[in-house]
C-alpha cells in the first residue's frame, strides 16, 4: 500500500491544466506540419501557415493556444494498492482545475446549470472520470476540450446488420456535417461497442491517445488510415475554405457490445487536440 | 483580393468587400457572444439602447481569456457563429454591419444580411495567441458580471480576416470547397 496525499493530485492538475493549454502536444504540432507539407490548395496552406504562427507564439510566450481553454476533462487511473489521504479525491481534483484556470490566466467556461445557467467562475468541476488498474501509481491526464467542436460531435445506435459500412458512413456524415464549426483541421475520435455512455467515453479517449499511435488492432488500424483518408477528400478544408486538410487525426477505440447492438460515438476535435499526462 | 480597410463599416465599404476577399481590418470592433447578444436583443425589445452605438458597427464574436501581466487581452480567437444567428438579424436592423467569427450560418441571417449590407468576416478559429497580436487596445464597456462573456471595445490594427459571406450573399464555405473539389475532378 502506498499512500499519495490528495495535495500532490491538486499540485499536477493544476500544472497539467495551464501546460496543455498553452503547449500542443508533439504529434499534434508534427501532424500539422505534414499536413501542410502535402497540401495543394493555395487558401489551406496560408490558414495553416497562420496555424503553424499562433501554436508557436503560445508556446513560446506560455499564453493560452485558444481562448476556449475548454471544460477540464480529467482521467485518473488509480492503482488497487494506492491509498489517497488528506482530503477528498473530488475536491483534489477541482481544486487543481480552480488554480490552474486562474493563475494560467485561461478562461472560465462552465456554467453551473446546464439550463438556467450562470457561470461559476473558476471553471469548475472537471469532467472527472476515475478507474481503479493494478498497482500502486496514479496516472493523470488533463484533457482540456473546447466546445466548438464538442458541439459537432454526434452518436448513433445502429442495428448490427449496419456493419462497417454503416459507420464508415456515419464518420463521413458527421464530419461533414461539422464543416467549418469545429475549426477545422479537425481530429475525429470515434468509439465502437460497448453500452450508449461508454461508445461516448470510447470516443472521448480515442481523442487522448497520440494521433501518430494507431490502434493496436491491425483490422482498426487500417481502417483509421482509411477514413482519415476520405475524410481528407470531402473538400472541407482547413477553417472550411476548402483544401485538402480536413482532419490531421482519426483515432478509434472499441470494445465488446451487446448482441442486439452496435453504437457508434464520434468526438469532433480541432487543430488545437491537447491533453498532458503525467504519472505520480 | 487582398484589401487594407479602415473601420466603421459604412454601406459603400463593405459593398466593396466580396466572398473570399482576404481583409485587414483596423479601427473599432466591439465583443459579444451569446449572453451579451441576448441581453442587447431584449433591451432592444424594450425599446431601449445598447452600451454603443451600433450604426455601422462591427461586431467580434470572441470571449477572450484573462489578460496576463503587461498584455492588453489574453488569447481572443473567434467562437461559432451560429450561435449567434437568433439576434445577428436584429442587430443588423438597428445598424450593425460587419460580424467577425466562424463556422456556418443559417439562410434568415443570409437574407438579413442581403436586406442591410452586412459583411460576415471569418477569423481563424483557434488562433487566439496569434490574433491577439493584432488588438492593441481592450475596454470593458458592459455585462461585466457575464466575465469572458462581457461586452468589451477594442482597437484592432491589421487584425487578418476573410470575407466568408459578402453582401450579396455568396458564401466562401460553399464556393471554396466546390472550387477545391472540381479542380481535383480535372
Amino acid at each position: 500500500m502506498r499512500e499519495i496525499q490528495a495535495g500532490q493530485i491538486t499540485d499536477v492538475v493544476e500544472r497539467l491544466c495551464i501546460e496543455a493549454n498553452q503547449h500542443l502536444p508533439k504529434d499534434v504540432q508534427e501532424a500539422i506540419r505534414t499536413c501542410r507539407a502535402c497540401e495543394d490548395w493555395e487558401t489551406a496552406q496560408g490558414v495553416l501557415d497562420k496555424i503553424i504562427d499562433n501554436f508557436e507564439i503560445a508556446d513560446k510566450e506560455q499564453v493560452p493556444i485558444c481562448q476556449d481553454t475548454g471544460m477540464a476533462c480529467v482521467f485518473l487511473e488509480v492503482g488497487q494498492d494506492v491509498h489517497i489521504a488528506g482530503g477528498d479525491l473530488r475536491e483534489a481534483v477541482d481544486e487543481g482545475v480552480r488554480r490552474g484556470y486562474e493563475k494560467g490566466y485561461l478562461r472560465k467556461s462552465v456554467v453551473k446549470d446546464p439550463v438556467r445557467r450562470g457561470n461559476t467562475g473558476d471553471n469548475t468541476p472537471a469532467m472527472l472520470y476515475t478507474e481503479i488498474v493494478p498497482g500502486e501509481q496514479i496516472k493523470i491526464t488533463v484533457g482540456p476540450k473546447g466546445f466548438g467542436s464538442e458541439n459537432m460531435s454526434a452518436i448513433r445506435m445502429f442495428k448490427p446488420s449496419a456493419g462497417l459500412q454503416g459507420i464508415k458512413d456515419f464518420i463521413l456524415e458527421t464530419v461533414e456535417t461539422a464543416g467549418p464549426n469545429p475549426c477545422p483541421p479537425m481530429v475525429v475520435g470515434v468509439g465502437i461497442g460497448g453500452t450508449f455512455d461508454k461508445a461516448a467515453l470510447l470516443a472521448k479517449k480515442a481523442l487522448m491517445r497520440p494521433i501518430d499511435e494507431p490502434n493496436p488492432d491491425p483490422y482498426y488500424a487500417d481502417l483509421e488510415k482509411e477514413m482519415l483518408e476520405k475524410v481528407n477528400q470531402l473538400g472541407v478544408g482547413p477553417q472550411g475554405f476548402g483544401g485538402r486538410t480536413t482532419a490531421i487525426g482519426l483515432n478509434i477505440e472499441t470494445m465488446p457490445t451487446h448482441i442486439a447492438g452496435m453504437p457508434c460515438a464520434i468526438n469532433i476535435s480541432c487543430h488545437v487536440t491537447r491533453h498532458k499526462t503525467e504519472v505520480i | 483580393m487582398e484589401k487594407h480597410i479602415t473601420l466603421p463599416l459604412t454601406e459603400e465599404l463593405a459593398k466593396t468587400l466580396k466572398c473570399g476577399d482576404t481583409v485587414y481590418l483596423t479601427g473599432t470592433v466591439y465583443t459579444s457572444r451569446d449572453a451579451g447578444h441576448k441581453r442587447m436583443c431584449e433591451a432592444l425589445a424594450r425599446g431601449e439602447q445598447i452600451p454603443f452605438d451600433p450604426k455601422d458597427a462591427t461586431i467580434y464574436y470572441v470571449g477572450p481569456t484573462p489578460a496576463k501581466p503587461g498584455q492588453v487581452i489574453g488569447s481572443a480567437g473567434p467562437t461559432t457563429s451560429g450561435r449567434m444567428d437568433a439576434y445577428a438579424p436584429t442587430m443588423m436592423s438597428v445598424g450593425a454591419r460587419g460580424m467577425i467569427g466562424k463556422g456556418a450560418r443559417l439562410p434568415e441571417v443570409v437574407e438579413a444580411m442581403k436586406k442591410y449590407s452586412g459583411v460576415y468576416f471569418g477569423a481563424i478559429g483557434g488562433a487566439g495567441a496569434l490574433l491577439a497580436k493584432c488588438i492593441k487596445k481592450a475596454e470593458l464597456i458592459a455585462y461585466e458580471d457575464l466575465g469572458a462573456e462581457a461586452l468589451r471595445r477594442l482597437y484592432v490594427e491589421e487584425f487578418p480576416v476573410v470575407v466568408i459571406i459578402d453582401c450579396e450573399g455568396n458564401n466562401l464555405y460553399e464556393n471554396g470547397r466546390a472550387e477545391y473539389l472540381a479542380s481535383k475532378r480535372k
